[in-house]
């Protein structure tokens, strides 16, 4: 692509198409169903009730008058399959095969939503046709997956139709690169991966650094057990990852760029090589890019299933395709990161917010969120909780308001126990705690941290120390080995649990437990094993009774532990 | 090493192997791409195919081997007909993995990183599959999943695949 007049035409043809999915009456059809191909949805078979409703428009005759398009993740996973009929927005869920001729001929030709298919408040009667009126979508604010609901992840068109590419044209033909680093940092955007640290500042490390060529690398290493986040947005909308990491390649001054995704995401994987494949074809990644003299380029590179690998210095390794193992720091990637150049690194969803931040401009960006934590938050909800699925929410959103209004509460009348954030690395926050804001800084205060965006729901049912020693054992596993403290240190504290979750526990383990936390957290090599002992650390805070009763009078209130067959040597 | 076979079988999986790594020849950064599309070809990664793809990228054995034992996706013994594997994400596990586990031991033997005897198994256990609204589950084959799983039903589950 050479110019701007070409964006803005193709764009101006993919908005006839859009508009009807804004609620405006269509140019070239009745309707469009959108319906989900999120993971959840295609577990549930989603392609099936794709080809049924083709299936049954064909046999009405419809098919001309309505476009049938398979999107990303629309969020709410254990409804699925489920669609969204515009221009009503009408939301159905669990669908199955079966029900598309009543689709079709009730909804498409009769103009009337089929009841019984429409979403409804659990206890009450009336269904809610509306996706706008349904609390689940209402109290999300979507910036990184603006585009999810709305596009097919493989037309490009729909994406610029969207005003995909436009922040990279600003960026490119109205900004100077050390204009759209300011923006960013003005933003007050911070890594979404996890730790936090400010985008923008990261971004001007690296264009101050002396050597070159630089690079640009995107950490889709996803491993946190029980988060999505990142495929969904892969999956769903890769060209809003590719355009983010074109305008970082513009601001630091690097031609080339990296992708690592995970070899478990082969959807995502596919998703992203078309979508590079289709940029390179309109001349958004290549040489000369409106025809402004700047040049980009993107790599996949696949991870291989190594936890470690998230942690950036060791998924720099990896990209080299080696054992990716951390080094210690500094250097910073920032100064120091692939082939030994100056590399910024960022998470899929910090990507994905770039362009928005570079189109709508830095002030409406911090204008979201609260003091110190800006924008939104992709989260991944899931555990006993009633609606599981992806949602986004604005920082700030209290913990209250995620697990019972978006999520709908309990199920089964139980009671609230926990919430754990941040996975592995991140802690449970008991209920006295429910109304804490969602920020980098309030959950940090409790032990807990913001995390990638794994959020488990825990009811009665869940003993907490047997919760702890599941992600110590999952860290023991993904010890890359390399530093004592993580390598031993964990393994001792994984020992210590097994014996007091089958009845062995011994007068001074909670201590022994915190003390060798403590020494782990101070003393490891890289994030994983600093934050390796954060599980065990937050549920010693606040349920500190739960393990006294498993040392001291071998019960277990949840009774998951199972003292009858325990083995103080069990080394499983 | 048990399963090892350390020299090939078959000459079509050489000249297969070559085509695969031609493209890389000399270019020791796409070492993983490499593995992963030998590993697709072959099933696994015996010690000639790791030879090949040393003498192919300009790597010592002993680097390759460092890389195929360190991340989990790499095997170096041949694995079942089918792949079963469990999902122990946090969603999963405080659903219930446990008892999917149980159930799978129970109906075919095996732990996870097991093969059954007659090859039709490899169970392994995995992170996170997003299919979260689904716990606990399991994914056969990479691509068919089996949701709000109890144990009484893994053994029809099982059934589907020969």
């Amino acid at each position: 692509m050479k110019s701007l007049d070409e964006l803005a035409i193709i764009k101006e043809s993919a908005q006839e198409t859009l508009q009807i999915r804004y609620g405006k009456p269509g140019v070239l059809h009745k309707a469009h169903i959108m319906v989900c191909g999120g993971q959840g949805c295609i577990s549930s078979k989603c392609a099936e009730v794709v080809d049924a409703i083709r299936e049954a428009l064909k046999k009405h005759n419809f098919s001309d008058h309505v476009k049938v398009v398979l999107t990303g993740c629309m969020g709410p996973c254990d409804m699925g399959p489920v669609a969204v009929v515009f221009p009503d927005a009408v939301f159905y869920r669990r669908l199955k095969p079966k029900d598309a001729e009543a689709i079709v001929l009730e909804h498409i030709i009769g103009g009337q939503p089929v009841t019984r298919l429409l979403y409804r408040v659990p206890g009450e009667k009336d269904p809610v046709p509306s996706m706008y009126d349904i609390e689940l979508f209402k109290k999300q604010e979507r910036i990184v997956l603006r585009n999810t609901l709305y596009i097919d992840p493989l037309s490009i068109e729909e994406y610029i139709g969207r005003d995909g590419y436009a922040a990279l044209a600003k960026a490119l033909t109205r900004m100077r690169p050390g204009e759209v680093v300011e923006e960013i940092k003005r933003s007050g955007l911070r890594g979404r991966g996890g730790a936090g640290f400010s985008t923008g500042m990261k971004w001007s490390f690296s264009a101050a650094a002396a050597g070159t060529p630089k690079y640009v690398v995107c950490n889709g290493d996803e491993g946190d057990p029980g988060a999505f986040m990142d495929r969904s947005v892969l999956e769903g909308d890769p060209h809003s990852v590719i355009e983010g990491m074109a305008i970082c390649g513009r601001a630091i001054g690097a031609e080339q760029g990296y992708v690592y995704v995970r070899a478990e995401y082969p959807l995502a994987i596919e998703r992203l090589e078309h979508a590079i494949r289709k940029a390179r074809e309109f001349g958004l990644l290549g040489k000369d890019i409106f025809g402004t003299g700047f040049n980009f380029d993107i790599e996949i590179r696949i991870g291989a299933g190594a936890f470690v690998c998230g942690e950036e210095t060791a998924l720099l390794a990896s990209v080299e395709g080696r054992r990716g193992e951390p080094r210690p720091r500094p250097p910073f990637p920032a100064i120091e990161g692939v082939f030994g150049k100056p590399t910024v690194i960022n998470n899929v969803e910090t990507w994905a917010n770039i362009p928005a931040i570079i189109f709508k401009g830095a002030d409406w960006f911090a204008s979201i969120g609260t003091p110190k934590s800006k924008g939104t938050k992709v989260f991944a909800l899931a555990g006993k909780i009633t609606n599981t699925g992806i949602v986004e929410v604005p920082m700030g959103t209290t913990l209250r308001e995620m697990v019972f209004d978006i999520g709908g509460g309990i199920p089964k009348k139980k009671e609230f126990k926990a919430v754990q954030t941040g996975g592995p690395s991140g802690g449970c926050i008991p209920a006295r705690h429910l109304d804490t804001p969602i920020d980098y800084d309030s959950l940090g205060a409790l032990g807990a941290i913001m995390g990638s965006g794994g959020m488990i729901v825990m009811d009665q049912d869940t003993c907490m120390v047997d919760i702890a020693k599941f992600f110590l054992e999952f860290c023991v596993d993904e010890s890359c080995g390399k530093c004592s403290p993580c390598r031993i240190g964990t393994k001792r504290m994984h020992e210590i649990l097994e014996r007091i979750s089958t009845g062995h526990g011994r007068e001074g383990d909670i201590e022994l437990l915190v003390e060798l936390a403590t020494t782990i957290k101070t003393t490891a090599l890289c994030g994983l094993g600093q934050t390796a002992p954060n599980p065990v650390l937050s549920t010693i805070r606040y349920f500190r009774d739960e393990y006294e009763q498993h040392i001291r009078d071998h019960v277990c209130v949840a009774k998951v532990c199972d003292f009858a067959n325990g083995d103080p040597d069990a080394s499983e | 090493m048990n399963g090892c076979e350390c020299t090939p079988t078959d000459a079509a999986l050489v000249k297969g192997l070559a085509r695969i790594i031609e493209p890389y020849r000399g270019q020791p950064n796409s070492l993983i791409q490499v593995l992963a599309k030998a590993q697709e070809y072959i099933g696994y990664l015996p010690k000639w195919v790791q030879v090949q793809v040393a003498e192919g990228l300009g790597l010592s054995l002993q680097e390759i081997y460092g890389v195929t034992t360190f991340y989990a996706f790499f095997s170096l013994i041949p694995r079942g007909r089918h792949k079963l594997s469990v999902c122990a994400g946090t969603a999963c596990y405080v659903k219930g993995t446990k008892n999917v586990l149980k159930g799978v031991r129970d109906a075919i033997g095996i732990k996870p990183g097991q093969t059954t005897p007659d090859s039709r198994f490899t169970m392994e256990i995995v992170r996170c599959i997003g299919a979260c609204g689904l716990a606990p589950a399991v994914i056969v084959n990479g691509k068919d999943v089996h949701g709000r799983l109890e144990a009484e039903q893994i053994p029809e589950i099982l059934s589907l695949y020969e």
